[in-house]
């Protein structure tokens, strides 16, 4: 019986190297798929969802993996449409080209309890550059401030460290970097929970998932809201991205079509996103 | 260094093991059932029969439970043999060497590396190069070869243990050296073997960062194993740090705990009837 | 003669079949490798090792701190989960009624499957709000990760230690209890030295499982670039940094995080052989003596 089993397992083992190998390369179901950033993947889900609904035969597959797979796989064909929460950069580009499919903003939350309603720019930069240190120095209780950011890379990060930390003293650009003391967090639920449990905390998300349970900070005078960061009055906020190479095939063109189309930004809004302009 | 005598450090060591294990038993019982509490009332059968909806805030896992059992079926039938029979050879067939040695370290060391460098390469290698696409293909793949150092260590760890008069005797009556290795040193190590295979079972349903990147994290159905899909924890991960819902995050946990517990059992009873065609 | 010549026939296909296995482990050790170890020339070893400033934007990759919060919280999650862990399996193998075993054996192992995710989660909802609140600082902190990284290693040392004390010959138990000892004497002088492979390789998969764990250290460790100077401050562990920040990573920075995985498979192998040294010390092995 041992000899069997044995013998069986290793006909399965082989079989399966056999297939892998003689199918691997075998060309997918004519699916569209859309790989890339963990941020944009909730809301894209959503939209292939209703598309889906709305076309029942047209078929659009969401991954996550991060906007640099994304990037990677619509890069090797992998994927037809790659999705980025950050700006292309430079050599990027040259190859991909992008298409803002909506507007998200940046909101800067704190606790509940904190007295803090409002806040500059300039005083956001020096408590995340570790200059300001207890929230009684910006007018709240006697307290330490914790900082919490988002990690390196990240498109959340990218667009607060643009459009916060860069500083024109003197008259010079410089970026301030964010105090290493920051704590850091992997996606803007992590965020939440943790500004929504801590008095000291201070931190910033994505606009659309705030939701009712933590305080967003005025910024520069203008309280964040969608319609705030459509006309263009709130001062934080950064584009969301779909990304092709080339010329999208019809049925990418046609996902996209959707989504810039009334229907699909309705979608977008419902869920606290902007209208891409 | 004899202060106290051996019948009271007999009873403190006791007492103090036996503390210890009920430390241990009290707070993974503690964690089971925090999940289960919390989770158990939302499982409904509504729940494991539909598909997600509106990015897993309504709806329920049935594709994504399948999509699981696809990943990890596929990752530990190919991880399974091909460990065993790499401990086998090493302990049994190749001769003793530095080279051995060196493999067995390689495999230590690999054990430790973060799945995530694993998902990487799988991505590249399986994804892109062999063009197998986001897939339950290149996700089993890429867990087997994740497990496969667990699997080796463990089953070679079991194999070694087998006294050495067993095999002297074996041979004694005749047998060939494959007679030997399966009909006398395997059985006498099936239970650490399957020790190591439930273990990595464990590992591989539990992945999250080397799925997300190689079978992917499409709410589909996966037909066949060229499609995406996505696993259990993925999803428990996903619904939980995105903040999109908290109680299917939970109810997707305990249905992931009642799996496990079905594999496991599964397993167990597989074993039982190995065991039981020894004799 | 069919018979020396089938043997030879299985020998092959065995050999076949492992040097697949071990290729396909060969081909993911050289892709770290090569992937990463241009850039640490590039940087300039020492420079990587021991500089603490990580801006992979400006072109500044140092990892110092990241080595010390791996370290620090590998050594805390094997001290907690080391210990219990083999002091479980002890008691499984020795005090505990056959039958009382039987159920717990598959429970514990059942309890290596929940996801690191789940244990991590876990960590967030109820150990960093307990340490915020009672001990101090913010909570993510190296204690909550070694908290729960021990805690997840538990079901892998004990059930890998178990099985290796189950292994040792009933007749070394009996003849040491025959000659007096009393049964802590027994398992101390006589059980875990004869089973003291099992029990090392229970410990290294153990550390491997904890310092190779990323998603959950992610959610209870903190992740700041700073040093940490006490089991209350947060620490980003190598592990962390490659999986926080992978998925956006471009050129330099995704090589560097490549780097980093290749430190962090010198350090496991640094581990691993003080851990083999510790074992062969003393002659311990029991069958292939």
């Amino acid at each position: 019986m041992m000899r069997t089993v044995l013998i069986l397992f290793l006909c399965c083992a082989m079989a399966l190297a056999v297939v892998s190998l003689l199918w691997g390369g075998r060309a997918r179901e004519r699916t569209v798929n859309v790989i890339g950033s963990t941020s944009i993947q909730p809301f894209a889900e959503m939209l292939s969802e209703e598309y889906h609904r709305t076309w029942p035969d047209r078929k659009v597959e969401i991954q996550g993996g991060g906007s640099t797979a994304g990037l990677q796989a619509c890069a090797e064909g992998i994927a037809e449409i790659g999705m980025c929460s950050r700006a292309l950069k430079a050599k990027e580009a040259e190859l991909f080209h992008g298409i803002t499919i909506a507007l998200d903003g940046l909101a800067v939350v704190v606790h509940p309890s904190n007295g803090v309603g409002a806040m500059s720019r300039g005083q956001i930069r020096r408590i995340f550059s570790g200059q300001t240190t207890n929230w009684k120095d910006v007018g709240g209780a006697d307290r330490p401030i914790r900082l919490i950011t988002r990690e390196e890379g990240s498109g959340t990060r990218e667009a607060f460290v643009k459009l916060v930390m860069a500083a024109k003293d003197n008259g010079a650009d410089r970026v301030v970097r964010i105090s290493r003391k920051a704590l850091t967090q992997e996606s803007n639920g992590a965020v939440k929970e943790l500004v929504k449990h801590d008095p000291c905390a201070i931190g910033y998300m994505s606009l659309g998932l705030v939701g009712g349970e933590l305080k967003m900070l005025a910024v520069d005078g203008v309280a964040p809201s969608p319609k705030e960061v459509a006309a263009g009055r709130y001062p934080l906020m950064r584009p969301f991205l779909f990304v092709v190479k080339g010329q999208p095939s019809g049925q990418s063109q046609d996902f996209i079509d959707f989504v810039l189309s009334a229907s699909g930004q309705l979608i977008l809004e419902k869920e606290g996103l902007v209208r891409a302009p | 260094m004899r202060i106290v005598s051996p019948a009271v450090s007999q009873r403190i060591a006791v007492s103090l093991l036996w503390s210890m294990a009920a430390l241990t038993m009290g707070i993974l019982v503690f964690i089971v059932a925090y999940v289960l509490w919390h989770g158990l009332p939302h499982v409904t059968w509504g729940f494991l029969s539909q598909s997600p909806r509106s990015m897993g805030r309504e709806g329920g896992v049935f594709p994504i439970i399948i999509g699981t059992l696809w990943v990890t079926g596929l990752a530990i039938m190919i991880a399974a043999p091909v460990g065993l029979i790499t401990a086998m050879y090493l302990t049994e067939y190749a001769r003793q060497s530095r080279l051995t040695n060196v493999i067995r370290f390689g495999a230590d060391c690999l054990a430790g590396i973060p799945s995530i460098i694993f998902g990487l390469f799988g991505f590249v290698f399986f994804v892109i190069t062999l063009g197998m696409g986001l897939s339950v293909l290149s996700g089993a793949l890429t867990l087997s070869l994740m497990v496969l150092p667990t699997i080796i260590r463990t089953s070679e760890e079991a194999i070694r243990a087998v006294p050495r008069a067993y095999r002297d005797a074996s041979y004694g009556l005749g047998a060939t050296r494959w007679q030997m290795v399966t009909k006398v040193v395997l059985r006498s190590a099936m239970p650490g073997i399957c020790t190591g295979i439930v273990l990595s079972i464990g590992r591989s349903i539990g992945e999250t960062a080397a799925i997300m990147l190689t079978a992917g994290s499409a709410l589909g159905f996966p037909k066949t194993v060229f499609d995406s899909c996505r696993t259990l924890s993925l999803h428990f991960y996903i619904l939980s740090r995105e903040g999109i819902s908290m109680a299917n995050a939970y109810a997707t946990a305990s249905v992931l705990i009642v799996v496990i517990f079905g594999i496991n059992l599964l397993a167990y009873w597989a074993m039982k009837r190995f065991v039981a065609g020894k004799r | 003669m069919k018979q020396a010549a089938k043997d030879k026939c299985i020998s092959l296909t065995l050999m076949a079949v492992a040097m697949s296995g071990i290729s396909g482990l060969a081909l993911i050790t050289g892709f770290i490798f090569r992937e990463g170890l241009p850039i640490m020339m590039k940087v300039g070893l020492g420079k990587f090792l021991l500089s603490s400033n990580w801006y992979p934007q400006e072109g500044e990759f140092g990892i110092f701190p990241m080595i010390v919060g791996s370290v620090a919280v590998t050594v805390g999650a094997m001290l907690i989960g080391g210990t219990l862990g083999l002091g479980c399996a002890i008691v499984l193998a020795q005090f505990c009624p056959p039958r009382l075993v039987s159920l717990l054996k598959p429970g514990i192992e059942l309890l290596a499957g929940i996801p690191s995710v789940v244990y991590g989660f876990i960590g967030v909802v109820i150990l960093v709000p307990f340490i915020r609140d009672y001990i101090g600082g913010p909570g993510l902190s190296v204690l909550a990760a070694s908290v729960v990284l021990g805690v997840m290693v538990l079901p892998t040392v004990t059930s890998i230690s178990f099985d290796a004390l189950r292994a040792v010959p009933r007749t070394y138990r009996e003849g040491s209890i025959a000659l007096g000892a009393t049964e802590w004497q027994t398992t101390r002088m006589v059980m875990l030295k004869a089973a003291k492979s099992g029990i090392v390789t229970a410990i290294i998969l153990g550390m491997g499982r904890a310092i190779g764990e990323t998603m959950a250290v992610i959610m209870v460790a903190g992740n700041t670039l700073d040093l940490p100077r006490s089991v209350l401050d947060p620490v980003r562990t190598l592990t962390s940094n490659i999986a926080l920040e992978m998925g956006y990573a471009a050129g330099d920075h995704r090589k560097a995080l490549f780097a980093t995985g290749v430190t962090l498979f010198v350090i496991i192998m640094v581990l691993n052989t003080i851990a083999l040294a510790v074992s062969r010390r003393r002659p311990g092995r029991v069958g292939q003596a």
